[in-house]
C-alpha cells in the first residue's frame, strides 16, 4: 500500500559550506509539485542541526545536496549524527556533484541512494514513493 | 514598423528575455525601437554602446583571467605561475570555502573543506606565498571573495605595501558584491545591512587611498547561473550597483569619487545575439543611469567595465567535450560584446576543479580569438546590424522595465532581505529544468543528439587530505611565532572601530599585518554585527 504523497515529509538540506543551491531548490520545487511535503534548511547547516530539524519536522526522508566535493567527510559526520539520534530507519538521500566511484562508499556509510546531478526528478519521486511505502 | 511581415509558416522564436525574433530586420526596426538620438554614438563616447574606449582592442586586447586556485598557497602559486608562463595576463583567485566564509583552516566547521575548491588563506603569510615573485603591477589580480572581502582586501593591500608597491597606483579587483551572495553563491557572513556597510567601507577606503583599485565587481553572473534570465541578470546587477552607490553617497562620497571604480561581472551563455545585445544595451543603460540619475560628470564614472565570461550554466555533464566548442562560441560572444576581461569555464568544470589541460584549452580558446581570427581588429564589428541594434534597443527597454518593477516593489535590498528575488530565481531554475526534461528548451547532448555514454572522459581533481593537514600545521606554527600581544591589540582596535561605526579597513589592515587570522578578524566583526541565518526559501 503506498502512502499519500502529502503524508511523506522530506527535509532537504545543504550541509557544509557549499553555496550551490540551484539544484536543491529545483529538487524541492519538483518534489513539492509531485505532492510531497517538503522543507528546506537553507545553506551552511551542521549535521547535528540537520538531524534536529529532521526530528522536529518528523521527516521520513533526509536529502543532502553537496556540490563542493566534500560529500565523503560530510557523510561520515552525518552517519554519526543519524546514529546518535536513532534515525537510521529514515531514508537518507544524497545528491549533487557525486562521482560514480563514490556511490559505493556513500552507501557503505548508510546512504540509501545517491542521485548525482542530471538525475531526472521523476526518478527521485518514484524512488521515494517506493522506498517509503 | 518592420517592413517584411511574418509569414504564417514561420515558427515563432522567443528569446529568454521574452523578445520575439523576426525572420528579417531592416532599418525600420532599428528606428521603431530607438531609445535616444545617441543610441549608436561612436566608441569611447557617451553612452558607450559600442565600447568604453575609442579604439578598444586595437589598443589593448581583453585581459584573460582564468579562475584558479586550490589547495595550499604553495600549490596555488604553482598554478598561477603555470598560467602566467602560458600568456595569461591577469589572475582570478579562487579561495576555499572556509576562507570565503571567514573560518580558519583549523576550525571544526572547515573540516574536509580546506583547500578543496580554492586556495586556503588564513593569514597574510599565505598571500605572501601565493603571490611570491609575481609582479602585481604587470599582472592584475582579481580576488573572488565576498563575505570576507574586507579582510582579504586588507591582506592584499598589506602585501602590496610590504612589497614596495605604490598603493595609489595599484590596480586589481575584488568581487565583494555581497548582495548577490544572498541570492546566489551563498558566502554571506553578517546580516544584510552590516554586509552592505562593509562593502561601503571598502569603496570609501579605496576612493581615498587606492583610486585605481576596483573594490567591487557587481555580479549579474551568479544570479543568472542560479536561474535568472538575461534581462533579470542585468536588472538585478544594476539595482544592486545602485544600492552600493546610494550607500556610498549617504556616507558623503560624491559619485565621481568612486563610480569609475565599480566594475561588473556578467555571464555569456545562451542565445548568441541576445547575449551580445545584452552587453551593448547594458553598457549604454548603465552610462545613462550614472550620468542622468546620479549626475556624474566624469565620463569614466559612466563606464560599464566588465568581465564577461564563465558560461558554466550553459555547459553540460553530457558529452563534456562539447563544452570546449561551447566555450569557443561563448568567448566569441564576449569578444564581440566589448568586454574588458574574459574568463572561460573549462569543459570539465561541471565536475571538478579544472585539470591543467582543461585550463590550458580555455586559455588557448581566448588566445585564438586575439591571435588567429582577427576578432580584435576593429571596434564593435556588429554595430549597424539591423538585428543587433534592434535587439540592443529592445533589451535596454526590457532592463528598464525590470528595474522599475524591482523599485516599485520596495527596492532590491528589501527584495533580497525578504527572499523574493531568491524565490523568483529558483522558480525559473525549476521551469528551466522542466524545459530541459520536456525538450521545449533544446540542448545538445541533453535532449537532442543524445548518446549512450558509458564512460565520460573527465579526470577528477584529486583532493589532497595531506594538504589540509599541512595547512593546519602551518597555521599553528605561525600562531606560535607571531607577536600575540600585537595581535590582540590590533583585534581590540578593530572591535572598537566596528562598534563606533567607523570604516574598518584601516584597523583590518593593521590586524592582518600583525598576522591576525581571517577567523579571528571575522569573529570580531561578527561579535559586533551579528551573524546571518538563511531562511530556506524555495
Amino acid at each position: 500500500m503506498s502512502r499519500d504523497r502529502n503524508s511523506i515529509k522530506i527535509l532537504l538540506a545543504k550541509p557544509g559550506l557549499d553555496g550551490h543551491d540551484r539544484g536543491v531548490k529545483v529538487v524541492a520545487l519538483g518534489l513539492r509539485e509531485a505532492g510531497f511535503t517538503v522543507a528546506y534548511t537553507g545553506l551552511r547547516q551542521g549535521v547535528d542541526a540537520i538531524v534536529q530539524r529532521a526530528i522536529a519536522e518528523q521527516a521520513d526522508v533526509i536529502g543532502l545536496s553537496i556540490l563542493s566535493g566534500s560529500h565523503l567527510p560530510i557523510c561520515q559526520r552525518m552517519k554519526v549524527a543519524i546514529e546518535q539520534a536513532g534515525l537510521t530507519h529514515r531514508l537518507w538521500l544524497v545528491g549533487g556533484n557525486i562521482p560514480e566511484a563514490h556511490k559505493a562508499p556513500l552507501k557503505a556509510l548508510g546512504v540509501s541512494e545517491v542521485f548525482p546531478f542530471g538525475t531526472p526528478i521523476a526518478d527521485i519521486v518514484s524512488y521515494i514513493e517506493e522506498a517509503v511505502s | 514598423m518592420s517592413a517584411p511581415k511574418k509569414s504564417s509558416a514561420v515558427t515563432p522564436v522567443v528569446l529568454e528575455s521574452g523578445i520575439e525574433v523576426q525572420p528579417v530586420y531592416t532599418q525600420a526596426d532599428v528606428d521603431a525601437s530607438s531609445i535616444g538620438p545617441d543610441d549608436i554614438a561612436p566608441p569611447g563616447e557617451y553612452p558607450f554602446t559600442r565600447g568604453i574606449h575609442a579604439q578598444m582592442y586595437r589598443k589593448r586586447p581583453f585581459t584573460m583571467r582564468q579562475y584558479a586556485g586550490f589547495g595550499t598557497p604553495e600549490e596555488t602559486h604553482e598554478r598561477f605561475t603555470y598560467l602566467i608562463e602560458r600568456g595569461q595576463t591577469g589572475l582570478n583567485v579562487a579561495f576555499d570555502l572556509p576562507s570565503q566564509v571567514g573560518l580558519d583552516s583549523d576550525d571544526p566547521a572547515a573540516q574536509g573543506e580546506v583547500g578543496r575548491v580554492g586556495m586556503a588563506v588564513d593569514t597574510l603569510a599565505d598571500m605572501e606565498t601565493a603571490f611570491a615573485g609575481i609582479d602585481l603591477e604587470r599582472i592584475t589580480v582579481s580576488l573572488t571573495i565576498n563575505g570576507s572581502a574586507s579582510t582579504m582586501m586588507a591582506m592584499y593591500f598589506a602585501l602590496a605595501e610590504k612589497r614596495g608597491y605604490d598603493l595609489s597606483r595599484l590596480r586589481g579587483t575584488a568581487q565583494n558584491d555581497i548582495l548577490k551572495e544572498f541570492v546566489a553563491r551563498g558566502t554571506w557572513i553578517y546580516p544584510v545591512e552590516a554586509s552592505v556597510k562593509l562593502v561601503g567601507d571598502t569603496i570609501e577606503y579605496c576612493a581615498q587611498h587606492l583610486p585605481k583599485y576596483s573594490p567591487v565587481s557587481v555580479c549579474g553572473y551568479h544570479i543568472r547561473e542560479a536561474g535568472a534570465d538575461p534581462v533579470q541578470e542585468m536588472a538585478y546587477a544594476f539595482c544592486i550597483a545602485k544600492a552600493y552607490i546610494d550607500h556610498s553617497l549617504e556616507r558623503g562620497l560624491t559619485v565621481d569619487e568612486f563610480a569609475s571604480r565599480l566594475s561588473f561581472n556578467f555571464d555569456i551563455h545562451g542565445n548568441f545575439f541576445e547575449q551580445i545585445a545584452k552587453f551593448r544595451a547594458g553598457r549604454r543603460l548603465w552610462a545613462r543611469i550614472v550620468r542622468e540619475d546620479y549626475g556624474a560628470e566624469n565620463p569614466r564614472s559612466s563606464w560599464l567595465r566588465m568581465i564577461a565570461g564563465g558560461g558554466g550554466g550553459g555547459l553540460t555533464i553530457e558529452q563534456p567535450e562539447n563544452n570546449i566548442a561551447r566555450g569557443a562560441y561563448y568567448a566569441l560572444i564576449s569578444a564581440l560584446s566589448g568586454t574588458q576581461t574574459m574568463a572561460l569555464c573549462t569543459y570539465d568544470e561541471a565536475y571538478t576543479i579544472p585539470t591543467e589541460k582543461a585550463a590550458r584549452i580555455a586559455l588557448r580558446t581566448m588566445q585564438l580569438l586575439t591571435t588567429e581570427l582577427g576578432i580584435t581588429d576593429t571596434v564593435d564589428p556588429l554595430a549597424g546590424s539591423y538585428y543587433v541594434e534592434t535587439l540592443t534597443n529592445q533589451f535596454e527597454a526590457a532592463i528598464r522595465r525590470e528595474m522599475a518593477a524591482v523599485d516599485e516593489a520596495g527596492g532590491v535590498v528589501q527584495a533580497i532581505a525578504a527572499g523574493r528575488v531568491q524565490a523568483r530565481v529558483a522558480q525559473q531554475a525549476y521551469a528551466h529544468e522542466q524545459g530541459l526534461r520536456s525538450g521545449s528548451i533544446p540542448k545538445v547532448g541533453v535532449n537532442r543528439y543524445v548518446e549512450q555514454e558509458d564512460e565520460r572522459d573527465v579526470a577528477f581533481h584529486p583532493y589532497d587530505e595531506s594538504g589540509a593537514t599541512r595547512k593546519v600545521a602551518a597555521l599553528r606554527r605561525l600562531k606560535a611565532q607571531r607577536d600575540q600581544a600585537a595581535v590582540e591589540r590590533s583585534l581590540a582596535a578593530l572591535r572598537a572601530a566596528a562598534e563606533a561605526g567607523d570604516n574598518v579597513m584601516p584597523a583590518s589592515i593593521a590586524a592582518v599585518k600583525a598576522y591576525a587570522t581571517v577567523g579571528e578578524i571575522t569573529a570580531v566583526l561578527e561579535g559586533v554585527y551579528g551573524g546571518y541565518q538563511e531562511p530556506g526559501i524555495f
